[in-house]
Formats: C-alpha cells, sequence, structure tokens
C-alpha cells in the first residue's frame, strides 16, 4: 500500500469514527454517571430519520440537525423517566428505545415519502458540506505534510470537526468543573452524592440528556453528512459497537477517541478490499465487513484486559441507610 | 416537654419536639423528645430498631417526619434533604461511609462545596484547610490519596473532615466504632473531645454501653421507638442502661461452667488461602480445637478471619491439612464440598447470614430446609415433602423461640435476632461434631444475643468444638475458653480468657505481640 492510499483509508476512517465517536461520548455521559444506556442505536436511528426529514422539507441541514437532536432527546426523556424517576431496568428500556426507533422511523417515513421507508435523496443546503480548510490547496503539493492536510484533515464536514473537539471538551467537563466531578461520583457512589447535599436525580437527568444531545448529533452526521438521506436501520448496529469502544476506552474521553478510530479503521479497510488475498488464502468480502462486529465481540468478550465500569452502573439510586 | 409553646432554649444545639415517622403499618419514632445541649457528646443507644437511625435520617433530611418539629439552635428549622441539614451546621458521619471510592480525600471533601463552576480554586482551598484541620484535630490524611488505598480508620477520619469543611456544628455519628480497633476508637474518642472542647456538639449513636460511658457526657436511651429516658452520663451504669434499652434486666455475662476438653475434634496445620487477586489471605494458620471447647477468634474485620470460615466450611479452597475427628479433608475443592463437609460433621452459620446464611425473599421453611434437601425425610427422590419440611420449620422455630414462629413468613420479614435464630436452628440441629459460627450476634439485639450465647455454650456441654469469630471482644471474652488472635493472615497470639484483658488483646489485633508491646 502506497502512502496515499494510507491517506486515504485514514481518510474514510475518520468520517466513519466520527458517529462512533459522538455516540460514544454520549454514552460515556450517560454511563459516567450510572445510567447504562444500550439505547444510543435507537437514539442515533431516531436522530437520522428526523434530521434527514426535516432537511428536505426544509432544505436546511441545520434544521435537520436541530430535528435530529429533539428526535434523541424525546427518547432519551423516556429512558430517564423510566431508569431515573421510576427506577426501571435500564437495559430493558434501553432494548424498548431500540425497537421504538426501529419500527417508528419506517412507519413514519413510508406515511411521509412513500419510499419505502427511505427519505428522499439530499441535495445542496440539506447536506452538510465539504469544508475546505484554509490553505489546503495551496500546500497540497508539498510531500507528506501536503497529503496530510489537504486529502486527511481537510474536505470534512463541520461536524466531523466538532466531533473532535467534544473529546477535549467533554475531558475538560469531567475532569475540570464542578458539574464533572458530581457526575463522575453520582456513577460511583449516588449516596454520597446525596448526602453531600446534591441532588442524584438531577445530575442523572443532565447526564441522559447530554447523551441524548451527542446520539443526535451521531444521528444527524449519518443521515446529512455521511450519506445522502435516510435509509431503514441505517445506524446498522453502531449504537452497539460505540458501547464496544466505550468499554474498550474504559470510559475515558481521550481513549474513545482511540477507540472508535480504531473501529472506523476498521469499517474503512472493508469498505476499501472487498477482498483480500493474504499469503495465498482468499479472504472473503464479508469477512471483511464483519471485521468491525467482530472486534465489538472479541472486547464485549472481555479480551483487552479488565475494564472496571462505573461502579453504581445500571444500578436505580434508592436512598436508604 | 411535647408542647409547642415552650419558649426555646439558645443552649439547646438540637431540640426535638414531638417527633413521629410510620412506615406503613411501623410506628419506627413515636413522638420523640430530644434535648441536646450545646458543646457536649450527647449519646443516643439502644437496641436494633429501636428507631435511632430513623431519628437521626430525619434530623439529616432523609425521610421527613409525620409529626413534630425540629429546632436548631433555639430556631424552628425545616429540613426537607440533607442540604438543607448541611445549611444547618448538621454533618453526619454514616455507619457505612458515604465516599467515592476511587476519588482522592479531597476530591471527596470537596463535593457538593465547591467554591464555584471550575474545580482548581475548590481543591486548592481545601487542600489548605485540610492541613489546618489536620493541625488543629489530630487528623493526618494525605489529600492527595485514594480512599480505597485508605484503611477504616482513616476512611472515618474523612467523613469527619467532610463534615468539619462544611463548617458543621452538630457531628452526628452512627455506630463509628464498630469498623474500628480498639487503638483507632480511642484515636476517634480524644478527636471527638477535641471537637467538644472547641464548641462542637456530637451525637453518637452506639449499641456498645462501655463507649456510651467512656466518651459521652448525657445519654439518650431509645426502646421501640420511643425515648424512654435521658440520664447525664456520671449518674447512670452500664447495668442500667442495659435495663432502659431492654426494658428488663439483662446478664452482660455468660453463665457457663469451666470447659472439659476433650479429644481433638479439628486440627489444622499450615493452612494457606490466596484470592482471586492473587493476594494471601492466609499465611500459615495452625490451631486446634478440642470436643466440648469454643475457640474464640479475635481481630479486627478483615484479617483472614472470613477466610478461616470459608475455607473448613468448603466454599473456598487453600492449601495445608485440615484433619476432622483424625480424618484428611481435601482441600483442593474437587473431591470436597461444602455438602460433604457437612456430611462430616462440620456445620457453619456464615458471618453475613443475609448474604450466605439465608436467602431474604424465600420463606422461613425454605431457608431451614436448605442443607436437608438429601435427606430421606424430606425426599422421595422426585419430589420434596414440602409439609414435612414446613413440620419440620415449624419445631425448630418453637425450640430456638423464633419470633413469629411462622413457617411461611419470608425470611427478610424477621427481625435481624430471630433471622440469627433461624440460621443457628438450621444448623445447630444438625448435629455436628464442629460449629463454625462467625459474627453470631451483629445486628442482633441484646435479648436475642443471651439466647444464641446460651445455645453456644449448650452446645459445648454436650460436647462438640466450637470455632467462633467475632470482631466485639465483650462476646470473644464471654464465650471463648480460648482466645486466638488474628492479624494479618496469622494467628498472632493465643490467651487463655482467665488471663489476659481487653487492652491486651487490643494490641495483639492491632498486630503487637506481647514483647513488642512491653
Amino acid at each position: 500500500m502506497d502512502f496515499l492510499g494510507i491517506i486515504q483509508i485514514l481518510d474514510s476512517a475518520l468520517r466513519l469514527a466520527t458517529p462512533l465517536l459522538f455516540a460514544c461520548l454520549a454514552g460515556l455521559f450517560s454511563e459516567r454517571a450510572g445510567i447504562f444506556d444500550i439505547g444510543l442505536e435507537g437514539k442515533i436511528l431516531a436522530s437520522a430519520f428526523l434530521s434527514a426529514a426535516f432537511a428536505f422539507y426544509t432544505g436546511n441541514v441545520w434544521l435537520g440537525l436541530l430535528a435530529g437532536i429533539v428526535a434523541s432527546l424525546m427518547l432519551s426523556a423516556i429512558h430517564g423517566l423510566a431508569s431515573i424517576t421510576f427506577r426501571g431496568n435500564q437495559l430493558i428500556s434501553g432494548v424498548a428505545i431500540n425497537f421504538l426507533a426501529s419500527g417508528i422511523t419506517v412507519v413514519v417515513g413510508e406515511a411521509w415519502f412513500g419510499l419505502g421507508g427511505r427519505t428522499p435523496s439530499l441535495m445542496g443546503g440539506a447536506r452538510f458540506a465539504e469544508i475546505t480548510l484554509p490553505f489546503a490547496d495551496a500546500i497540497r503539493g508539498m510531500p507528506v505534510i501536503g497529503p496530510i492536510y489537504s486529502d486527511l484533515l481537510s474536505g470534512h464536514s463541520i461536524l466531523v470537526y466538532f466531533g473532535l473537539l467534544c473529546v477535549p471538551l467533554t475531558w475538560w467537563v469531567l475532569y475540570r468543573t464542578r458539574f464533572g466531578l458530581r457526575l463522575r461520583a453520582v456513577g460511583e457512589n449516588p449516596a454520597a452524592v446525596d448526602t453531600a447535599g446534591v441532588s442524584v436525580v438531577g445530575l442523572r437527568y443532565a447526564a441522559v440528556m447530554i447523551c441524548g444531545v451527542l446520539c443526535g448529533f451521531a444521528g444527524a452526521y449519518l443521515a446529512t453528512a455521511l450519506s445522502a438521506g435516510f435509509v431503514k436501520e441505517m445506524s446498522a448496529g453502531r449504537g452497539f459497537i460505540a458501547l464496544a469502544a466505550l468499554i474498550f476506552a474504559k470510559w475515558r474521553p481521550w481513549y474513545a477517541l482511540g477507540a472508535t478510530f480504531l473501529f472506523g479503521l476498521l469499517d474503512a479497510f472493508g469498505n476499501r478490499y472487498q477482498s483480500l488475498d493474504l499469503f495465498g488464502v482468499d479472504i472473503p468480502t464479508q469477512f471483511m465487513q464483519a471485521l468491525p462486529y467482530i472486534l465489538t465481540v472479541v472486547i464485549l468478550a472481555g479480551f483487552v484486559g479488565r475494564a472496571i465500569p462505573p461502579r453504581a452502573g445500571g444500578k436505580p439510586y434508592v436512598k436508604e441507610r | 416537654m411535647t408542647a409547642a409553646g415552650t419558649p426555646p432554649d439558645p443552649d439547646l444545639a438540637i431540640e426535638l419536639r414531638g417527633i413521629s415517622k410510620s412506615f406503613g403499618p411501623v410506628r419506627a419514632n413515636k413522638d420523640i423528645a430530644l434535648r441536646v445541649r450545646r458543646g457536649t457528646i450527647h449519646g443516643i443507644i439502644g437496641e436494633n430498631g429501636a428507631g435511632k437511625s430513623t431519628l437521626m435520617s430525619i434530623l439529616y433530611g432523609f425521610y421527613k417526619a409525620d409529626a413534630g418539629e425540629i429546632m436548631i439552635g433555639g430556631k424552628r428549622t425545616e429540613i426537607p434533604d440533607s442540604q438543607a441539614a448541611i445549611d444547618a451546621g448538621i454533618g453526619m458521619v454514616f455507619q457505612h461511609f458515604k465516599l467515592v471510592e476511587n476519588f482522592t480525600v479531597l476530591e471527596n471533601v470537596v463535593l457538593g462545596a465547591e467554591e464555584g463552576r471550575l474545580l482548581r480554586p475548590s481543591l486548592a482551598k481545601a487542600r489548605k484547610l485540610l492541613r489546618q484541620l489536620a493541625d488543629d484535630y489530630e487528623m493526618d490524611v494525605d489529600p492527595e490519596a485514594v480512599i480505597e488505598d485508605l484503611g477504616v480508620g482513616q476512611q472515618q477520619r474523612v467523613e469527619i473532615l467532610k463534615a468539619l469543611y462544611r463548617e458543621a456544628d452538630i457531628l452526628i455519628l452512627d455506630e463509628p466504632t464498630g469498623v474500628l480497633t480498639p487503638a483507632e476508637a480511642d484515636h476517634l474518642f480524644r478527636i471527638l473531645r477535641g471537637l467538644r472542647d472547641e464548641g462542637k456538639t456530637i451525637i453518637l449513636i452506639t449499641h456498645k454501653l462501655r463507649e456510651v460511658m467512656e466518651i459521652t457526657d448525657t445519654v439518650s436511651v431509645m426502646r421501640r421507638g420511643e425515648m424512654t429516658a435521658t440520664v447525664q452520663t456520671a449518674d447512670t451504669s452500664p447495668e442500667e442502661l442495659a435495663e432502659l434499652m431492654v426494658g428488663r434486666k439483662v446478664l452482660l455475662r455468660v453463665d457457663k461452667a469451666p470447659a472439659r476438653p476433650g479429644k481433638a475434634v479439628l486440627e489444622v496445620k499450615n493452612l494457606r488461602v490466596t484470592d482471586v487477586q492473587g493476594v494471601e489471605r492466609l499465611k500459615g494458620i495452625d490451631l486446634r480445637i478440642h470436643a466440648g471447647e469454643i475457640l474464640g477468634v479475635a481481630g479486627v474485620a478483615g484479617n483472614g478471619q472470613s477466610e478461616l470460615l470459608e475455607v473448613l466450611g468448603g466454599y473456598a479452597n487453600g492449601t495445608g491439612t485440615i484433619r476432622l475427628n483424625d480424618q484428611t479433608i481435601d482441600l483442593t475443592g474437587t473431591a470436597s464440598d461444602a455438602r460433604t463437609r457437612r456430611a462430616r460433621g462440620i456445620a457453619h452459620v456464615p458471618e453475613d447470614r443475609q448474604r450466605e446464611g439465608l436467602i431474604m425473599d424465600y420463606r422461613a421453611w425454605e431457608n431451614v430446609g436448605f442443607g436437608y434437601h438429601h435427606d430421606a425425610r424430606f425426599n422421595s427422590g422426585i419430589f420434596m415433602d414440602n409439609a414435612a419440611l414446613r413440620a419440620d420449620c415449624a419445631a425448630k422455630m418453637e425450640r430456638f423461640d423464633v419470633r413469629p414462629p411462622d413457617p411461611n413468613l419470608a425470611a427478610k420479614n424477621f427481625s435481624g435476632g430471630n433471622q440469627q435464630k433461624i440460621v443457628l436452628a438450621r444448623e445447630i440441629e444438625r448435629n455436628p461434631d464442629l460449629l463454625l459460627i462467625g459474627q453470631p450476634t451483629r445486628g442482633v439485639d441484646i435479648g436475642a444475643i443471651e439466647f444464641i450465647h446460651e445455645q453456644i455454650v449448650a452446645l459445648r456441654d454436650q460436647g462438640k468444638a466450637i470455632l467462633l469469630v467475632s470482631v466485639e471482644l465483650d462476646e470473644i471474652m464471654a464465650l471463648s475458653d480460648r482466645i486466638a488472635v488474628m492479624f494479618d493472615g496469622r494467628i498472632i497470639g493465643e490467651r487463655l480468657p482467665s488471663e489476659t484483658d481487653q487492652g491486651e488483646l487490643g494490641l495483639l489485633m492491632a498486630g503487637m505481640t506481647g514483647e513488642a508491646a512491653a
């Protein structure tokens, strides 16, 4: 593989990693606050659909993004209500949200557009355009630096850059602010937060809502930046892959960037090398495309060392002494 | 003191008037009146379930009282949540610490009392203040240490520092010495006296009469949700307090005849246990227990006592030799498990009855039936004879005075003492040669303690061997015929109860052997 080939793969990996990164950070906020969320998938899907639909109707991708975030937030509110207010089982609530999103997007999509659950293709202002970074064209010819800057870093939609920005932002919020301290504490020992006079319920709702906003970005990116419109089940398990990445990343923001990029890279490989001849053995396409999912299983089976989840994760908080 | 019209007394740090609280049909607090004078250490004692914890939870905003009023410093105060309690100058040190284990001391202290939205200035300020508090009150704790690396004594100091950082004037401590060594408890009492001399008010909830006598100025006694008496500590005696707590005279000592040890029942040589994390928990234990003898194992919790019980009971593996009635017991876990141990004559009352002794949601008869499932009396090959199990349970409940004697009641609906009696009935009625018994009276009220102690002594007098593990020194002293002290996975010393005292045992428990302590 030549240098330009590597650049192209990395470029493609960055695009494919972005929705995973948003979803992974979304899960990070929720799980650090002690709310497990396997409904990331459903939220991404709902956001993808509504953002595409609104972008199509209004021709404005920003309104589409907003609609996507609203869709995701609504599902977050359901999850919050079920798991925080009514102290229900967080896994079951998440499963229900995934089913709900999977069904409702197709039903509403068919009712609105009659295209078998798809939205019409988005064009022009209804999609996030690719941004050319300053001087990208000027230095394209330079060796090494040129391709890295002009082809790898430049030429992505604004959401890719925003996603990357979210990593240090999440780190800063988590480790440098009062909110972050409380958020981490409520995921480890909510009783400590409660007895310190801080509302456990309030913190957990805040976390779940942040999770909703970030999933909204993930979904909108899928439908309006990575693709040009919504296709049924287009999230394709990304919510679950993001959860695997979250475990791989040991619930830390910078690691999350690394983990999601690794998944993006595998995805990019699968797309590029439809069939691969490895030392005389013909690797089938299906295997290449299954790589991210195989890695997910490997990670979830615990082959990557011990990852200690937030200690109060998944447990509803009941006041007791 | 129920008259709401009485003028408030500013000399009182806390005054409670007519506090009542019910949980369903259970009246946890009935018309409680309490007056705590400023700058004193005020003890509140009572059996489990007497309502002490409920009362303090109301004071700290965990529960809302159904009726009554709270006066703080002579002012009527509403405490709907913990923040309100903190604002009113109340700090609470819970029995189970409310610390975030993987945070530093500093982060725990600051949590909820930050200066602003950013963390750095809060941490800097707290660091400075902690140093000052450490100097003032002898509370040396490294601010950057992570909680899970600290010992329980230090963790407790962090809880006190948390309260002081929030400028608490009133400090409530719930059973603070349960997890401490005698030396650590003494240190805590020094800290508390220092705080009192500074003018702070301290409420100490405990069931240990010795502590009440040692440190409090005033003591209030609760029984069955009511405040039965408030007396000056100097004017009372442990016997009087015990009587007030239980409502009748109790024996604080166990009447028992001298032991008549027979042949050795259990011989343990060089027993070692390594846990799943690869930490060696038992580092070569040698012991011997004879028929008709109680060997008491004393020690601060976590020094290997639990592992000793587990490996003897057959649910942990180890190396070394264990001989029961002159026959070797396999320790690798493949040929010998808890069931075969039981068949060979070992019965086990585990330390944590709610997790290991009982299934809390199962009925009493189901719990009593555990371990008897292969017994031909109850098992016809395919079907269990549940009626026979129920009848057997009813008989055992009768003999062990379990109240209420209802085999159909779920285990969780019995009080701690009665739960323990259920476990004890199941194990003792196996007629074992060796009884392993861990923390027999943890969370058990005084009346039931008496009964349980009598049963243990009666079993000994039938010529059985008993291994008693307890963190309560009083219990070890009262029951044991010989005392072994465990420290750091070893038996650090063995004493006869007649030739030792709590002071010497306390030193051993802290890891100081006789020569070093002398």
